[in-house]
């Protein structure tokens, strides 16, 4: 057997068991489909309530970060999201909890140092390059508004 | 000529485990001394529990070879956690010269192994050796936080919540530690943190083959050859390194993250791994054995893996390295 650095490392790649991708795509559409049917439910439901338009816009995301970092803190998120995966992650509960678990983790270390820089730890990058990508967006569109 | 024969080879006086819920609840789980379910060991951060979890497996191997925390002339420990604050806080009450070490999760094979050469070589008649880990701290510190709601790899392996500790003596009814072989750091070039059996193995192969080959025992001369935690990739890895490089060693071999948990029940994928996994199966499970007398002869093999996160983070690989202590009841 050969035993070289390359040699080794093909070997262990192909060694490895891999994800259970068809699984985890079919959890990762129920639940996140689930997630998304239960927003829009909200959404009908305040506009019954006869809420204005911009303020339900609004409304339904708050409404899902707070369940999101409420599920988070009494410690049933991470056990939905080992089922659901990318379906728990990519709507704004993955944000949610990205924001919410560190801050329940780092507050041990205070609530300057451990709270407040910590919690940004895995969403900081998300937002750093949103905001980022807004601004280039933001500049391309308005170049082409110069030749339109 | 790699292997130490340990002349006057220390005998292990005293042995404790301290372990948390997932732990207890594993096929081990009647073999350790003490466990929280809670997991906090009545402390207020994972890092203090850590802790008491050291100076709880100290003092329980201590109690139970009946001797004062004054008849302990050196500790080596080590754990995690960064600049070994796991062992340094825990041990401090102990108020004895500590060696704090950092081998990964072959921290306890390191610390048995310094500890009855130091024995060994007449500088110290009683010494401890104690490691730690804590799935809490450790993930804090290595990976996310523990409510992040992500799924883990296949290959990945579970931080156990556990600690183990060693009282060696120059004078004892044994077992005994009696022979040794430090390991050297091996890096194939792995650099996937979710796959640590991977980048650990080529290193224990490393040190089987040497410790074969320099003494010329087959792996049938022992009734176990146990890895500190390959888990269930590294095991199989190593099963077929050995058995190309022409030594068979499938019919004694396991590994303590394979042992710590229940294969499939557990949700532990690979298994354990971290400083306290092989530490407490040793301390809890294969001392009790010695005792009962189902095991004279065993070849510890922990394995650690050097690497931190932000070595990874800038592209690092993930170098391994395995200590060989050989636990014997009979001085050889």
């Amino acid at each position: 057997m050969n035993t070289d650095s390359k040699s080794y490392q093909k070997y262990a790649k192909k060694h490895a068991p891999k994800s259970p991708i068809f699984r985890d795509c079919v959890c990762a559409f129920l639940v996140g489909g689930l997630i998304c049917t239960f927003a829009e439910g909200l959404y009908h439901l305040y506009l019954f309530w006869k809420l204005p338009e911009d303020t339900v816009k609004i409304l339904v995301p708050c409404t899902l970060i707070f369940l999101a970092a409420f599920f988070t803190g009494i410690g049933i998120f991470d056990d939905i999201a080992r089922f659901a995966g990318a379906g728990t992650l990519v709507p704004i509960t993955g944000f949610a909890n990205a924001m919410a678990s560190p801050a329940i983790d780092d507050k041990s270390e205070g609530l300057v140092m451990g709270v407040g820089a910590k919690m940004f730890t895995i969403a900081g990058p998300v937002i750093v390059y949103g905001v980022l990508t807004s601004v280039l967006y933001g500049v391309v569109y308005w170049i082409w508004g110069l030749f339109l | 000529m790699n292997v130490i024969r340990l002349k006057h080879a220390p005998s292990v006086v005293g042995y404790a485990s301290v372990v948390g819920k997932k732990e207890h609840e594993g096929p081990l789980g009647a073999d350790f001394d003490l466990h929280d379910d809670a997991g906090t060991f009545g402390m207020d951060t994972w890092e203090k529990s850590e802790s008491e979890m050291q100076r709880l497996a100290l003092n329980t191997a201590l109690a139970k070879a009946k001797l004062s925390p004054d008849a302990v002339k050196a500790i080596f420990a080590g754990d995690l956690l960064n600049q070994c604050t796991g062992s340094a806080y825990g041990l401090l009450s102990f108020s004895k010269p500590f060696f704090g070490l950092y081998g990964a999760c072959s921290t306890f094979a390191e610390g048995t192994m310094l500890a009855s050469l130091m024995i060994g070589a007449g500088y110290f008649d009683v010494c401890a050796a104690v490691s730690s880990s804590h799935f809490c701290s450790a993930e804090r510190q290595f990976r996310f936080p523990l409510e992040y709601g992500g799924q883990r790899a296949p290959t990945a392996q579970w931080t156990a919540t556990a600690a183990g500790a060693f009282v060696l003596s120059a004078e004892g009814a044994g077992p005994y530690i009696t022979e040794v072989l430090p390991g050297t750091i091996v890096d194939k070039g792995i650099r996937d943190a979710n796959n640590m059996g991977a980048a650990m193995a080529p290193a224990a192969v490393d040190t089987m083959k040497k410790y074969f080959e320099d003494t010329g025992h087959s792996p049938d001369d022992f009734d176990m050859i146990l890895t500190g935690d390959l888990g269930l990739e590294g095991h199989s890895i190593a099963v077929e390194f050995m058995k190309a490089s022409g030594c068979d060693i499938q019919n004694v071999y396991n590994d303590c993250g394979l042992l710590l948990y229940g294969a499939g029940t557990q949700d532990v994928h690979c298994g354990g791994s971290g400083c306290g996994c092989s530490a407490s199966v040793v301390c809890g499970h294969i001392m009790r054995r010695f005792q009962k007398g189902e095991l004279h002869n065993v070849l510890y093999i922990a394995t650690g893996a050097l690497m931190s996160p932000d070595s990874l983070k800038q592209g690092g690989t993930i170098p391994g390295i395995a200590h060989l202590v050989r636990i014997s009841s009979e001085r050889i």
